[in-house]
């Protein structure tokens, strides 16, 4: 596995609900259940006693809460996804992408795996996850459709910058101390299509699903009671988080048009400087000289357009998504809370059926610690990922633009210099 | 960098006429004036401080205070008029624009935004300048006293009668008619005039429009500023680095006003050459109308002396109407025929007489003007040279500006 986890409870003066000390083996059992209330009751899992409701914010404390090593260096599996394909069949025409894995790990039968998914295959996958933990923050697909700006399906920047977003996709369930050990991801590696189909028809049943939906809406209708402050707090950020990241997302989006425009203006001047060089005996050939300057500021324009559409605007876009995933388990939490709220009440006026109520309450409650403490880690562990992803987005940005602005200096400067040695060859100008 | 430019020019040895020998000419000043115009109503306007002070007062050291005197834009395009006027052989130097023409939008097209009026400022400036270091533009009276007298100028250059012979210069010039035998290097000047000044047109076009979208490009990262200020609000750790590159893109935002300030100015320094390109066309088309009216005169004198020679040998070679009808009336008398004679004579000789006089303010023109038309190839070739070495510059300051200003964005980002 690669993440464990360190108990907190000695840490520091207010201490929050300690973490499950080893969670593995209940991970794999999880998984196999899809219904969440085969949970066992486990006193290591849950600690009523000290459940505090008060956020640990210090940096201190937040690395102590939730440590886990993403160094490349204890890294035990790899994956890429690359290669798009078509497929054409009678009734439709859709894209596979090649999915490799390269690992150590013993639980997988081989070392390398080589597989073709396709874009529902990785829904199914997420919903999986999303079910088996539903408090637990799973990593956003790149969407289904792009409305906005009439993207085919089939255009070649789409699949391109589709199939990026998977390979992340892939790798940050990679890099999740709980994902990375789910039984579907692993079948998601290394199945081969016919096995993948037949898993997937697996699943809980229709109505297995439809119960949880109705549970969910239930809950949600009833609503949550007394919400633990700290996630009203996750809740507030996650609400302002999400709107400066669609913020930046539009004004990035902004940036990359009014950019496009000035390119379009650009690439008229080149030519211009061309066409006047043909009109000069003396002056054609600093003339030239400078459209061939301004044509290739034109290009380094270009890519720097291209850097930043490929490049920083997906990471923002994820993110909003990530807002929007951070929401959803905010809702499921405070679901399970409700559910666990109505129980309670439910036992104290309800008279009949008291022991199977009382079982009930019992589940509901280890439920809801569950999903508190989960979503606590995993909440540590997402501002963590996220401050690396954005850090490094920008500092990218920031060093392509750095680039770009050096590229285009040293074409001016060549042609600064080009005519300093002609003109103090003829002794014309004075440089001094 | 407009005190060099203008030291530069009134140093350098190719341009040191005798005027500029004896004294410094510059336009220092703009002020706001009002005052009532011809039909009586109010109306604010500008006025130029033309300052002129002796050249060996200055390099003593002693800097007494300068001759000054106040002008405005009429008063400049008056003195301009005369000496288009006066000098139609020449390449006359232009005047700064009158409206503010290929400006972005954020540019104002007002006449009396300080911007513009600090642009004109030095596009006057630069007019006297160059007129005062023309070999022969320099030793004119009238502007002599343009600089100097402030009272009675407009007096003393009305009474040159500048403004018919103005008026009628340019419905001459626009006139169209067509010449048989023009100078071949006149005609390939006259289409070269018209190319420079399609593709300076254009340059300045696409330049105005490029510059909008950069501006634009510019001020959105402004935004970047904002946001980051506003998350970094909500954030524990990445707050700082947040904060301070958010300052950064404020400052990147800012940067383009001068940027495009200074590519203003390397506009101001094509439009001067789109508008030369005005001034050497009127000057080849000024050669056309000479030699069509050389040529017209030529015509008329040969066919007086074919009228001649047919009345001398009762030959009808050429269709006139008095020949049709004296065939249809009957012949004249001898003694008609002896008058009709005698007056022919006398024409044709006024002919000739005409005819050599138009030939040699041909030639003389030819001459003069290509003279002029050499020097003023030769300060082109200079002056935009060097427009586009200052371009260059201008380009390699803005790289420098953004390499700086993302530097520290990203280490601020990397404190995140």
């Amino acid at each position: 596995m690669s993440g464990s986890v360190v108990d907190n409870t000695v840490s520091s003066g207010n201490s929050s609900a300690a973490i499950p000390t080893d969670i593995s083996g209940q991970i794999l059992d999880l998984d196999e259940d899809d219904d969440l209330e085969v949970f066992s009751k486990d006193t290591t899992l849950t600690d009523g006693s000290s459940f505090n409701a008060s956020m640990q914010t210090s940096p201190a404390s937040m690395i102590n809460q939730y440590k886990f090593e993403e160094d490349a260096d204890t890294k035990d599996i790899f994956v890429t996804v690359d290669n798009p394909e078509s497929h054409v069949t009678a009734i439709e025409t859709y894209i596979t992408y090649r999915v490799m894995t390269k690992t150590t790990r013993s639980e997988f039968d081989s070392s390398e795996f080589e597989v073709r998914r396709r874009y529902q295959d990785f829904l199914w996958l997420k919903g999986r996850l999303e079910e088996a933990h539903p408090t637990l923050i799973v990593h956003p697909l790149p969407e289904k459709f792009v409305v906005k700006g009439m993207v085919e399906r089939f255009n070649e920047d789409f699949i391109e910058t589709r199939r990026r977003a998977l390979h992340r996709f892939l790798n940050k369930i990679a890099e999740h101390p709980i994902f990375s050990s789910s039984e579907d991801f692993k079948i998601f590696l290394t199945a081969a299509s016919g096995e993948l189909t037949s898993h997937k028809k697996q699943g809980p049943g229709f109505l297995s699903r439809m119960g949880d939906t109705v549970k969910a809406v239930a809950a949600a209708v009833r609503g949550v009671r007394n919400r633990p402050q700290e996630f009203t707090e996750m809740q507030e950020y996650v609400e302002a988080f999400s709107q400066k990241i669609s913020s930046l997302d539009k004004v990035t989006q902004r940036i990359v048009r009014e950019q496009k425009e000035y390119l379009e203006e650009l690439k008229e001047c080149g030519p211009t400087y061309a066409l006047w060089s043909q009109s000069e005996e003396e002056l054609a050939e600093p003339l030239k000289n400078v459209a061939g300057c301004v044509d290739r500021c034109c290009k380094e324009t270009e890519e720097q357009v291209k850097n930043l559409s490929d490049q920083l605007i997906p990471v923002l876009h994820e993110y909003v998504l990530c807002a929007d995933t951070l929401k959803a388990v905010l809702r499921r939490r405070d679901n399970i809370q409700a559910d666990f709220e109505a129980k309670t009440e439910a036992l104290a006026t309800k008279k009949a059926d008291r022991d199977t109520m009382r079982d009930d309450l019992d589940k509901a409650e280890d439920r809801l610690e569950w999903a508190n403490n989960a979503l606590k880690s995993d909440w540590t562990r997402w501002q963590k990922v996220m401050r690396t992803d954005l850090r490094s987005a920008f500092v990218d940005t920031a060093e392509r633009n750095v680039s770009y602005y050096e590229k285009c200096l040293a074409v001016w400067e060549s042609f600064l210099h080009s005519q300093r040695t002609d003109a103090e060859g003829n002794g014309k100008v004075d440089f001094s | 960098m407009r005190e060099r430019e203008r030291d530069a020019e009134q140093g350098d040895a190719r341009n040191r006429t005798s005027l500029l020998k004896k004294m410094e000419i510059s336009v220092a000043e703009a002020e706001k004036r009002t005052g009532k115009n011809a039909v009586n109503m109010q109306e604010t306007y500008t006025v130029y401080l033309i300052e002129t002070r002796p050249v060996d007062a200055a390099s003593e050291g002693t800097n007494p205070v300068p001759d000054s005197l106040w002008r405005r834009y009429s008063e400049f395009e008056q003195l301009r008029n005369y000496l288009l006027v006066t000098y139609p052989f020449l390449v006359v130097p232009p005047l700064p624009e009158k409206r503010a023409e290929f400006v972005w939008h954020k540019l104002s097209a007002d006449n009396m935004d300080p911007d513009f009026v600090e642009r004109r400022r030095v596009g006057l400036e630069n007019f006297l300048l160059r007129v005062a270091s023309h070999p022969d533009l320099s030793t004119d009276k009238i502007f002599y006293s343009f600089l100097t007298e402030e009272n009675g100028w407009k007096e003393t250059v009305f009474e040159t009668g500048f403004q018919a012979k103005a008026d009628s210069r340019l419905k001459a010039l626009n006139a169209t008619f067509r010449v048989k035998n023009p100078d071949k290097r006149f005609a390939e000047m006259k289409h070269y005039g018209d190319e420079l000044q399609s593709v300076i047109s254009q340059l300045l076009r696409v330049r105005a429009r490029a510059a909008d979208r950069l501006y634009g490009v510019y001020k959105v990262h402004g935004n970047y500023g904002r946001v980051f200020s506003e998350w970094s609000a909500i954030e524990k750790e990445m707050g700082d680095g947040l904060q301070s590159a958010g300052h950064h893109m404020d400052a990147y935002a800012a940067s383009v006003d001068d940027i495009l300030e200074e590519e203003e100015h390397y506009a101001d320094q094509l439009k001067e050459y789109l508008f030369y390109a005005d001034a050497l066309r009127a000057v080849c088309r000024k050669h056309e109308l000479t030699q069509y009216e050389l040529e017209m005169a030529a015509q008329d004198l040969t066919s007086k002396k074919q009228q001649r020679e047919e009345l001398a040998t009762g030959t009808i070679r050429t269709f006139s109407l008095k020949g049709m009808t004296s065939k249809l009336f009957g012949q004249e008398t001898p003694e008609q025929r002896e008058a009709k004679l005698k007056m022919l004579e006398t024409q044709i000789e006024e002919g000739e007489e005409l005819v050599k006089e138009r030939n040699g303010e041909c030639e003389e023109f030819v001459k003069s003007a290509w003279v002029d038309i050499e020097r003023f190839k030769e300060q082109k070739d200079h002056d935009l040279r060097e427009a586009l070495i200052s371009y260059a510059i201008m380009q390699i300051s803005m790289c420098k500006k953004g390499i700086q200003v993302w530097n520290n964005a990203k280490e601020c980002f990397s404190k995140m």
